[in-house]
């Protein structure tokens, strides 16, 4: 029972942790990108389509990934290089990819999709318990964690990590330092594209292998949400995202025990918690200064 | 500029080139809340369309407006089709209820069809179906083929007709094993496949073996197919997403609904009056039986040719979650009853939200 | 080549006034092409997608009632997001206002007199208000992120409408359906006489021309702006970071209250599940669209209300799918706010070496 609720709780967080590690990263830069869900759902509509035409789910993966970096990229250039408002750009950005892969889908509505395979190590995934949470899932959980682990160690332990941070904490002295702020953070955008672009694939392609309009549901805003829930923290999106994960997955067991709660109380339990999570973290101005990106949503133009 | 005006005279001159050419006898206009990809509600609505089309032809024309949100913008809407020339319009969500009644108020001549409504007018008809039919069936199969004698049921809102098709599943399963358990889950959206792609599992990790649902993606059938379970499709035949898992599927066929009275509106004998069909009618469609044993299929397509015959699901003894009595033995309820029900019946693991 | 942006000394003038015209050419260039892709004929889809809409009086109309929330909920946010408050959550601000400005019809029903209509658009207005102030006081108590906040308040909003709609708001005669309960005329907010134009427009109208002249001729507005341009400054002018958070807020709330009260008791009569299809979002794009300009914002909140008429005109007379339209949509956004830049840069095209070429004036 306990195992099969945990399991359940990493397919529902999985998403919200890629699409969510990403946008991190590109906050980290100084930009904020509001159209994850723009991206996201085109992820999902291209892999599945690639994959459903191929039949290899990698393939699909893989253009999901480029699918979720062209949308990026058209962001990018809007508010990198044409210093447009990046709330209103990234808001435009999920109107066109709700729309453009509602019109790439129309031909695969209704078809079963390709389901990823999980992963299957003999011996380790026969152990009771700890084999089918740790060692049997499809190959994009695993790949969530070392994305996690990625991001955590280039923040923290590079120097490039240190440089993109720096982007985003003062790009004028990063600029005077004679490092490219604007090809640094069209990276770090590129970069949230490609995750959300996973993100998606893991919808169509792992959580519910099939593809239909809007099936992203408002998880790309969640992950926005947890970028900030986490302060700009690696490991911390992974706490955010199997937390939230855990409540909406509670939520549909506490009914099925029968709990005498309004069902809307229930579904709101997730977005006050982070509400409340939000508060207890930002109340503690050591906590928060250090880690937000000062110079988050603010255009830079280099003066010559 | 003046090439632009030119290109607008041209596109006027094509436009009423356009309307002109294909001269219907009748216009035929849809409304749909979802789109027309959702695999569910409004699809189903615009296969109805697409039948209609197929079976009048050239005499037919029609259009459709998808994924349009309940208020304001549906009495644009459906006033935007009434001034286009459609003479008759399937409004085909509750929502639309209110925007219907006020336009037709202004277009009398306008046929109107509003779908799963309560209210008409002399230009305004309703129509719906009796999936309550279908879901004692399918709640009859589950109790012969549960080993643990626990449903899983997905409910989308406590509205009558999703309260209505839980109890009718549930009575369906209580008269093969009275003691048959059901939960429910209320997963307060129509669609969101993660969510009900969740919901299935909670359930299946509850006990239950089979499950049901009365939202609109195929998610749950997924699920079930993963795990071993099995589970019904919900408003089209979903058997390729779960071949080995789908018993059967409660089809809403709106198609014969919807050539009938566009036939009456071409013949001039359009009549407002509420329909209600299941069954008997065609208007609710069994998909067909599927990874069943035969002494199972047979029970249920007897069960599904006493339905068609006039018998009512919702006949006593009924007793209610309180332990009042809502039927007494061989007692039917009417039909305001069942539309407007908002009672469990006795046996329901779980509290009916008010 | 290379692209390069090159800051004017200050804003062009004849940009201002080129730029959107440059933007909606380029989306009829894009619409077209998608059209004649997507097997229509180019012409009559732009036709029936930017003009026809204006040509006819009922649809022109229409534009008018889609617009009115839009705008409305629009000038409120160019405040917040002047004073540099970043308030994502007028959605939720809408449907809380729309719930107080309900709480008169469905509570108490029989009061019915002149100063029905009046005391929900107040009640309504206070609803949206409170609603926002508690990002804001979340902001300045504890900083926390208002953008965030705000945005999780749009769904604990939608759900509580939710619940109370399906439950103790329900209409105890509508056979157990969610919705409440019709209002009475006195609770109705009525078309100006002759038209079929809510009284909602000229009270919109009304606010966009009380917040221009604010923004443009009071200290107040003065503050807003330089509080928004360099709050290190403000505060040497004494200006209250705080209380200019609170204020900015609140009015934001109160006219997406003012827009929720008007859209129920105005369009749809009763309360219903959903009762916005996202204008608190879409307003946001309005506000930057009109350059958090009242005027601005009006006319930014008529060109998108045209682009969903429009869009729902090619998808119901020529079949075209309401992707399309939506595709249109967020591709007039991204024109319209990439050709803005113009206005603040000049674009420079530069050769590999960046030597300095000659600045290609656009």
């Amino acid at each position: 029972m306990f195992e099969a609720v945990l399991l359940t709780i990493i397919t529902a967080a999985t998403p919200l942790l890629i699409a969510a590690i990403g946008e991190l990263v590109v906050e980290r830069s100084g930009v904020l990108n509001l159209g994850v869900e723009g991206m996201m759902i085109m992820g999902a509509v291209v892999g599945f389509a690639v994959a459903n035409q191929t039949g290899s789910g990698t393939l699909g993966v893989i253009a999901a990934i480029a699918a979720g970096m062209a949308m990026s990229a058209l962001f990018g250039f809007l508010v990198l290089v044409l210093v447009t408002n990046q709330v209103a750009t990234g808001l435009a950005l999920t109107i066109l990819g709700i729309g453009f892969s509602g019109l790439i889908g129309e031909a695969f509505i209704g078809i079963p999709g390709l389901k990823l395979p999980d992963l299957y190590i003999p011996g380790l995934s026969d152990i009771p318990f700890i084999g089918p949470v740790f060692f049997q899932q499809d190959a994009l959980v695993y790949i969530s964690f070392a994305l996690v682990i990625a991001v955590a160690y280039f923040l923290f332990r590079t120097r490039l990590g240190l440089v993109l941070r720096s982007v985003g904490d003062n790009h004028g002295s990063a600029h005077a330092l004679g490092y490219s702020v604007i090809r640094i953070r069209f990276a770090a955008v590129l970069f949230g594209g490609a995750c959300a672009g996973l993100a998606g694939a893991y919808m169509s392609l792992a959580y519910t292998p099939q593809w239909v309009e809007n099936m992203t549901a408002g998880r790309g805003w969640i992950a926005l949400a947890l970028v900030v829930f986490s302060s700009w923290l690696p490991l911390r999106v992974v706490i955010g995202a199997y937390l939230f994960g855990a409540v909406s997955v509670l939520n549909l067991h506490a009914q099925a025990v029968e709990l005498d709660i309004p069902s809307q109380l229930l579904s709101s339990l997730p977005y006050l918690a982070t509400i409340l999570v939000l508060v207890l973290i930002s109340a503690n101005r050591r906590l928060t200064l250090v880690n937000t990106p000062a110079c988050l949503g603010k255009p830079f133009v280099p003066d010559r | 500029m003046k090439s632009l005006l030119k290109a607008t005279v041209a596109a006027v001159a094509f436009a009423a080139a356009g309307s002109a050419a294909n001269a219907a006898d009748v216009k035929a206009c849809y409304i749909y809340v979802g789109p027309v990809g959702d695999f569910g509600w409004s699809y189903q609505h615009d296969q109805g369309r697409l039948e209609a089309e197929k079976h009048f032809g050239d005499k037919l024309e029609t259009a459709y407006l998808e994924s349009v949100p309940e208020g304001p913008d549906a009495e644009r809407a459906i006033e935007r089709f009434a001034r286009e020339g459609c003479n008759i319009i399937f409004t085909t969500s509750f929502g639309y209820m209110n925007p219907t009644i006020k336009v037709a108020k202004k277009f009398p001549d306008v046929k109107f069809e509003h779908a799963t409504g309560y209210k008409t007018a002399d230009n305004v008809a309703t129509y719906n179906s009796k999936f309550h039919e279908g879901r004692y069936i399918i709640g009859q199969i589950a109790a012969k083929q549960s080993k643990t004698g626990v449903a899983g049921y997905i409910a989308s809102f406590p509205i009558p007709e999703v309260v209505s098709g839980i109890n009718a599943f549930l009575l369906g399963a209580q008269s093969v094993n009275p003691d048959f358990k059901l939960k429910v889950v209320w997963v307060n959206s129509w669609f969101d496949p993660g969510k009900e792609a969740d919901a299935a599992k909670a359930l299946l990790d509850q006990g239950a073996d089979v499950i049901t649902q009365h939202t609109d993606s195929t998610a749950p059938l997924q699920v079930a197919q993963e795990r071993g379970a099995h589970g019904f499709g919900q408003a089209s035949d979903m058997i390729q997403f779960a071949p080995e898992a789908q018993y059967t599927a409660i089809v809403d066929d709106w198609g014969p609904y919807y050539i009938e009275r566009i036939q009456e509106v071409m013949d001039g004998t359009w009549e407002s009056k509420s329909t209600w069909g299941g069954l008997a009618e065609g208007h609710v469609v069994m998909a067909p039986y599927t990874n069943l044993p035969d002494d199972v299929v047979a029970m249920a397509k007897e069960t599904e040719a006493k339905i068609a015959g006039g018998w009512e699901p919702f006949t006593g003894p009924i007793t209610k979650q309180d332990g009042t009595v809502a039927a007494e033995e061989g007692v039917t309820l009417d039909d305001g009853a069942i539309l407007g029900m908002n009672w469990y019946v006795k046996g329901i693991d779980d509290k009916l939200p008010q | 080549m290379r692209v390069e942006l090159v800051k004017r000394k200050e804003r062009s003038r004849k940009m201002a006034l080129l730029s959107p015209l440059i933007a909606v050419g380029l989306t009829a260039i894009a619409a077209g092409i998608i059209f004649s892709i997507s097997g229509h004929n180019p012409l009559s889809g732009l036709y029936k997608f930017f003009i026809e809409p204006l040509t006819q009086e009922w649809s022109f109309n229409a534009t008018i009632a889609k617009a009115t929330p839009l705008i409305l909920i629009a000038c409120g946010l160019s405040v917040c997001y002047l004073s540099n408050n970043w308030n994502i959550g007028a959605e939720g601000q809408f449907i809380v206002g729309a719930l107080f400005g309900s709480a008169l019809p469905i509570l108490m029903p029989e009061f019915e007199n002149a100063a029905t209509l009046p005391l929900m658009m107040v009640f309504g207005m206070i609803g949206g208000a409170l609603w926002a102030l508690i990002p804001a006081l979340l902001k300045t108590r504890f900083n926390t992120n208002e953008i965030l906040t705000s945005l999780m308040l749009v769904y604990v909003a939608s759900l509580l409408l939710d619940y109370l709609v399906r439950g103790p708001w329900r209409d105890p005669g509508g056979y157990n359906f969610p919705e409440s309960a019709l209002f009475s005329d006195a609770a109705t907010l009525s078309t100006i006489p002759g038209t079929s134009i809510s009284f909602a427009a000229p009270i919109t109208l009304i606010v966009a021309i009380v917040l221009a002249v604010v923004l443009g001729k009071t200290l107040k507005g003065f503050e807003i702006r330089v509080m928004g341009e360099s709050p290190r400054a403000g505060g040497f002018a004494g200006f209250s970071a705080r209380k200019l958070t609170l204020f900015s807020f609140a009015t934001a709330g109160a006219l997406a209250g003012l827009a929720g009260t008007m859209e129920v008791s105005g369009a749809l009569n009763q309360l219903l599940p959903t009762i916005s299809p996202g204008y608190g979002f879409t307003a946001i794009i309005v506000a930057f669209l009109g350059r958090l300009n009242p005027f601005g914002i009006i006319v930014a909140g008529f060109v998108l209300a045209l682009s969903y008429i429009g869009g729902e005109a090619v998808q119901s007379a020529m079949g075209v799918s309401n992707k399309i339209a939506s595709v249109i949509q967020g591709l007039l956004l991204f024109f319209v706010l990439a050709c803005d830049t113009l206005i603040l840069y000049r674009v420079r095209f530069v050769g590999q070496r960046g030597s300095a070429g000659e600045a290609s004036h656009v």
